[in-house]
């Protein structure tokens, strides 16, 4: 990559910059891997892909509407009370996305039980506000709340594909692992479904990805 | 009573906040790198878990619940404010965790020396929040219960994160794959730690 080619585009909405706020989560700023942000929920709606789903986009719209709402009223909050306003501000949404989960998606709501109302305290909103919307203007604040909600979804889209496919042998619900190997002696592993191996499928993730980027190692 | 020791022994050790459901991940994956500061985290969880689970039980039962406030008049039996629990649980736990912090700087300069730094913390820990909705969805139906169930979650997380913290002291002089040090390692211990607690599944006294 020179630096000739990152010419500016015309459309200064999706300047070089904003494309990169967008980009960055998914792998080099990801909020789960790398910032250790949001792993709560991150594990436990991975069971299967379908609230897994549902969730990512939940946390997506809350986190990049928030990152907005915050920005645009930045320089009016006075700093010490600011905490109680963001949650404030986050509260607000979640309890829409809650009602809309509960009027639309009933039964996804149900699996996800507490875990919708527990977004609020979902560190990678906190996170965020703190360290983008509350120091940047609201469009890229905006960007980089759906690029770190996406890169977030990401990752549990990935836990739940294979906590769902080597757990129940299906993805989003369908049979993928034919019965013919059932009959062979193929056997469920019920383990997956169980909570430990969520965490431990993010180490896995985890190690993978280290080991393809090197600067992102501990000492 | 029997009921109640059951549900403390289930709380710590079944339904642990951290092996089970997850809760409090962030800050249990951030603080447990020494014993002595992941102990005073505990404590601190706990210590304010046993204060806002009971006071948003309250204010659940007697102001959010459909026809909680039958007890007000009866005009406003059939007022349903559930829909607002989210954000009325978050502003108590916000409002306790800082009257807790100025009482504690008030009365005992060296335990708010000890808890200081991490109270602010707890306000966005999702195990606080986490119990405040699990006792509304589970419908406890006494202040005993949740008193018993909000301590059992606390004692039951400061059991994972001091272990995890005895366990990473440890590890520091194994040798560990380079893209699996810090983070990686952590999360593996715990889905192992995990799988032993599950041996208490089914357990019940």
């Amino acid at each position: 990559m020179s630096d000739n080619n990152k010419t500016k585009e015309r459309e200064p909405m999706f300047s070089a910059k904003v494309l990169r706020l967008l980009k960055n989560p998914f792998n080099l700023e990801n909020p789960i891997t790398v910032q250790v942000l949001g792993i709560c929920s991150a594990l436990a709606v991975t069971v299967q892909m379908k609230p897994a789903i549902v969730m990512a986009l939940s946390v997506t719209i809350v986190t990049a509407f928030s990152n907005l709402i915050i920005s645009s009223l930045r320089d009016t909050i006075p700093s010490r009370i600011r905490i109680i306003v963001q949650l404030v501000v986050v509260a607000a949404l979640v309890i829409i996305v809650d009602q809309l989960l509960k009027a639309y998606v009933y039964d996804v709501s149900k699996k996800l039980s507490v875990f919708v109302g527990l977004i609020i305290t979902n560190c990678i909103l906190m996170g965020r506000l703190e360290a983008y919307a509350m120091a940047n203007k609201p469009w890229p604040s905006f960007v980089d709340g759906i690029g770190n909600g996406l890169g977030y979804g990401m990752i549990l889209v990935i836990v739940a594909f294979f906590r769902e496919l080597l757990g129940s042998g299906k993805i989003y619900g369908m049979r993928v692992i034919p019965q013919s190997f059932y009959d062979s002696g193929y056997m469920d592993n019920g383990m997956m479904i169980l909570p430990p191996m969520a965490l431990i499928t993010i180490g896995v993730i985890i190690w993978v990805q280290r080991s393809k980027t090197p600067e992102l190692q501990e000492k | 009573m029997e009921n109640l020791f059951n549900l403390f022994v289930r709380s710590i050790f079944i339904d642990n906040m951290i092996f089970a459901y997850f809760l409090g991940m962030c800050s249990y994956l951030a603080v447990s790198k020494t014993v002595k500061t992941s102990v005073g985290l505990g404590i601190a969880v706990t210590f304010v878990l046993l204060v806002t689970a009971p006071v948003n039980w309250l204010v659940d039962t007697y102001l959010l619940k459909p026809g909680a406030l039958a007890w007000l008049s009866a005009d406003l039996a059939d007022l349903d404010l559930s829909y607002l629990s989210f954000m009325i649980f978050i502003a108590v736990i916000a409002a306790i965790v800082q009257l807790v912090e100025m009482v504690v700087e008030k009365f005992s300069p060296t335990l708010y020396n000890a808890l200081g730094i991490f109270l602010p913390l707890i306000a966005v820990n999702c195990a606080i929040l986490g119990v405040a909705l699990f006792v509304q969805e589970r419908e406890y139906t006494s202040i005993a219960e949740v008193t018993v169930y909000a301590g059992g979650s606390g004692i039951g997380w400061f059991l994972a994160i001091a272990s995890l913290a005895a366990i990473r002291e440890k590890i520091t002089y194994s040798h560990i794959p380079k893209p699996l040090r810090g983070l990686g390692i952590s999360f593996i211990i715990t889905g192992l730690m995990a799988i032993a607690f599950m041996s208490f599944m089914g357990i019940k006294i």
